[in-house]
């Protein structure tokens, strides 16, 4: 692709990460607002910390739900902050398959959490993939 | 050069969040403060000598011109270290802004009455770092907002309005409907 048509498929991208509901724009401006020259991949560098913090909570998640009696305290407790970290970074879908599951903790309904647990895993991984292509477009783009 | 300029505001930011404390830092930083970083209450206070507990011989003098801190953390809270700082001597003076992802009126109204300047809705945004100039500049004294929402009357305790994002306090009174006035009644 040349330079426009890689341009536009960036913008399309984008546009598509925010109407699919995947991305809060009003976030992801914020970050890019932050990048500047001398912080060129800001954004980039909070996305890669969502990355690694999401993993150790995942996996926080998994354990705690595997131990009996479930500590939904404790569940309650990595899901506030998985919450703020895709806040943070405008991740619309996996923040709100937070807050089911979240319910299901106050209601004390481990089954419910099981099931909710495994929409954030899917809903992570597809931002996950979906931001990284977009990124990798961006990159192109720029050395285009 | 001789003249005060924003490099020399020292901000010390308290998060466990590691997402948030590079927000934070980033936000401030364009705003050109200085910032340092940390991830609890406990290495807050240990930052500003408090820990040190005979603050008289702690030699270790650093400025630090406001304190902005996430209200849930771990051991401890937000509040608690507000708390701390307001019942120490040689700390009490320093602004405190509370962060939260959470709009809970009696908990914005809890922190503003203990002492806090701003309560900030997270995620925080560079308009609202923009807020923090003020109290930095005037220190210890307070300055009477302009009047905004006057609409918006609104008694008691409530939520924050999702455009205003913010809570302040006015001197020694609570505006927890954001008209610049101090509110007549609290429930």
């Amino acid at each position: 692709m040349n330079s426009n048509q890689l341009q536009h498929q960036v913008l399309y991208m984008r546009r598509s990460l925010f109407d699919q509901g995947y991305l809060d724009s009003e976030q992801l401006i914020q970050l890019e607002d932050l990048q500047d020259d001398a912080n060129p991949n800001f954004v980039e560098e909070v996305v890669s910390l969502f990355y690694s913090d999401s993993a150790r909570l995942i996996q926080n998640i998994e354990q705690t739900l595997s131990n009996r009696p479930v500590d939904f305290s404790r569940l309650d407790d990595i899901l506030h902050q998985f919450k703020g970290s895709c806040s943070s970074i405008g991740a619309k879908k996996v923040k709100d398959a937070c807050s089911q599951f979240r319910e299901y903790c106050n209601a004390g309904n481990a089954e419910g959490c099981s099931s909710s647990f495994q929409l954030i895993k899917q809903e992570y991984e597809t931002l996950r993939r979906r931001l990284e292509s977009y990124f990798q477009m961006v990159k192109q783009a720029k050395a285009a | 050069m001789g003249m005060i300029t924003d490099s020399q505001f020292h901000v010390l930011a308290v998060d466990d969040s590691i997402i948030d404390r590079k927000l934070i830092e980033r936000l401030l930083k364009t705003s050109s403060y200085q910032v340092t970083a940390v991830d609890s209450g406990n290495k807050a206070l240990e930052f500003l000598g408090l820990l040190n507990e005979d603050e008289q011989t702690n030699s270790q003098v650093i400025q630090v011109n406001l304190i902005i801190t996430d209200y849930c953390m771990p051991g401890m809270t937000g509040y608690d270290l507000l708390r701390k700082i307001k019942e120490s001597a040689s700390l009490k003076d320093i602004p405190v802004v509370i962060m939260s992802s959470e709009n809970i009126p009696s908990r914005i109204n809890r922190c503003l009455e203990e002492g806090a300047e701003e309560f900030f809705l997270k995620p925080v945004q560079l308009a609202d770092v923009n807020k923090l100039k003020p109290h930095l500049m005037k220190g210890i004294s307070k300055e009477i907002k302009e009047p905004n929402n006057i609409n918006n009357k609104r008694k008691g305790l409530e939520e924050i309005d999702s455009a205003d994002r913010t809570r302040t306090r006015l001197n020694d009174t609570i505006d927890i409907n954001n008209d610049g006035l101090p509110d007549l009644e609290i429930v």
